[in-house]
């Protein structure tokens, strides 16, 4: 029914009386506004972007502050494996030595990022509304990594599409639904800045595209042990150290598996060695040097 | 019962001569017709129970859920009518969002209660809408510590120790008081609960399930449903419990 103009006196309530029903309003287009009332709470918001902002044609997120550097992620037997170091640098300045860079999503799932952290925290927050909201219905239902994924994937190219990215590498890593520990349902992702992604046994963001890469293809199997998958974690870790300028001798790694859930490691050190003859003299035989 | 409120009572803006507002008073005998709900606040946490009368055969055990989870630390068991109920809890929910996205914190009870008690109290005070039908009891465990709050369908919100309402509010609440709830922990209270519920159970042969949830230091300041084993071992030691008292009369 069409509100028409009545002699109801305000204080009976509201919509009851008042100059705004003189007019003939249509019910289905005038609605307060409803924020995605399909979406749920953290649906449109991290896809849209300060509207006063848009008039101006400079990009937003231009240079990001403080990175964190590569992560790497491997499937194996029992689950999944997720590394980084700790550091939140600062330009060249390694500034923030206890940056958690792994960030738990429920029992099944963790994402870890490199890139700006403060963008990092953004996603995360996100994360944690989503998560909230399935508490909140409370039928035992939880995000997979895939769904997880998938959202990440579109909330990186929606921002991309509006000239603000979240200048992060994300890595989604975990166990599928109905996994027993078997590594056919483990599950790692990789979400770029501009929302380019891809699913694979092993994935590495950053510096670790070059360095550590060439490890896990030639060493990583979905059905190796965990001793074996940490030692290539391991191994890889202290790679990207040793070439990264800008990492420090401090990870973390995250497992996560079928039976055991999520845990995501204390910081630790790894031995490395700096009297390599090598390390000396690097470009000793190098063509055209003296 | 009804000549009482004639002429008075058609509406929320009409106060009657002794003063009472009766559309608010028919909600709260619609609370006061529901099912047995109640809530203890103990030394480490909260429980809260239901107890669910099975209405058909064909249901699946576990629906028409009557405890909600609004945020992580707060929990909502509604008596009343369970739709009214979901409402207000929904509107819990979104006060604890909202409050945890503007000031980057879980909302603490005493501020979530007063949300609540206000949104409530807006439904006393226009003749278009009708009061909710349902009184929420609210568990909370912030950095005050636990707590219990109940807001029922006039808007007042009152925290408490222990209480309980629905059709044997009398009798539990007075089981409520023999309790020391300052001493228990929330597994002692949860068996507690069951054995209260199981006595002021109407003896009419109708099947009941209880769903009882909990929040506390045990439940990871979380809360939850009390796990399947303790719920099993209440509800035998409930039933012991009852066949005691009925072998002693």
């Amino acid at each position: 029914m069409l509100p028409r103009p009545t002699s109801h006196s305000k204080a009976l309530g509201p919509g009851v009386a008042g100059p705004e029903l003189a007019v003939a309003t249509s019910a289905v287009l005038d609605r307060p506004p409803q924020p995605g009332a399909h979406l749920p709470l953290s649906g449109a918001a991290p896809c849209a972007v300060d509207p006063a902002a848009l008039g101006d044609p400079r990009q937003h997120t231009k240079y990001p502050y403080v990175t964190g550097t590569s992560v790497l992620a491997i499937k194996y037997k029992d689950g999944v494996l997720v590394g980084c170091d700790t550091l939140g640098a600062y330009g060249s300045t390694k500034r923030y030595k206890n940056t958690q860079r792994i960030v738990r999503v429920n029992s099944k799932c963790v994402v870890a990022a490199g890139g700006e952290i403060s963008d990092f925290q953004y996603i995360s927050n996100l994360l944690d509304e989503l998560t909230t909201d399935d508490y909140r219905t409370d039928d035992g239902i939880e995000l997979t990594p895939a769904e997880v994924y998938a959202y990440l994937c579109r909330v990186m190219y929606n921002r991309r599409n509006k000239f603000d990215p979240l200048w992060n590498s994300l890595v989604v890593a975990g166990v599928g639904p109905g996994s027993n520990g078997e590594g056919g349902s483990a599950f790692v992702g990789m979400v770029g800045m501009i929302g380019t992604h891809y699913t694979d046994s092993h994935v590495t963001t950053g510096f670790a595209n070059q360095l550590a890469r060439p490890l896990f293809r030639e060493r990583q199997r979905d059905d190796m042990s965990e001793e074996e998958a940490l030692q290539l974690m391991y191994d890889a870790l202290k790679v990207c150290y040793y070439r990264d300028k800008c990492s420090i001798n401090k990870f973390q790694i995250a497992k996560v598996t079928g039976e055991g859930g999520v845990s995501i490691s204390e910081p630790f050190a790894l031995d490395m060695r700096w009297d390599y003859k090598m390390f000396a003299q690097p470009t000793k035989w190098a063509v055209g040097a003296w | 019962m009804s000549g009482i409120g004639t002429g008075y009572d058609l509406s929320a803006t009409t106060y009657s001569p002794d003063g009472k507002i009766f559309q608010t008073e028919y909600a709260q005998k619609a609370v006061d017709n529901s099912s047995t709900v109640i809530g203890l606040r103990c030394k480490d946490g909260v429980v809260l129970a239901c107890e669910k009368l099975v209405l058909s055969k064909l249901l699946v055990e576990g629906s028409n859920r009557r405890i909600h989870n609004v945020d992580r630390h707060v929990g909502v068991a509604v008596a009343g009518l369970a739709p009214d109920g979901r409402m207000v809890a929904n509107r819990a929910w979104d006060e604890a969002s909202s409050y945890k996205r503007v000031y980057g914190e879980p909302i603490p009870g005493h501020v979530l209660c007063e949300r609540v008690g206000s949104y409530v109290h807006m439904f006393n005070l226009y003749w278009s809408l009708r009061p909710y039908g349902a009184t929420l009891l609210l568990a909370t465990y912030d950095k005050n510590g636990p707590a219990l709050y109940a807001v029922d369908p006039s808007g007042s919100s009152l925290r408490y120790f222990g209480t309980a309402v629905g059709k044997g509010r009398q009798a539990a609440k007075n089981e409520i008081e023999k309790l020391k709830l300052a001493e228990m922990s929330c597994r002692e209270a949860v068996v507690e609960a069951v054995k209260i519920l199981h006595k002021v159970h109407d003896e009419d042969g109708k099947k009941f399930e209880l769903e009882v949830s909990w929040i506390c230091d045990e439940s990871n300041k979380q809360h939850q449903r009390v796990p399947a084993e303790l719920l099993a071992d209440a509800e035998r030691q409930a039933k012991a419990a009852l066949e005691d008292s009925d072998m002693d009369d």
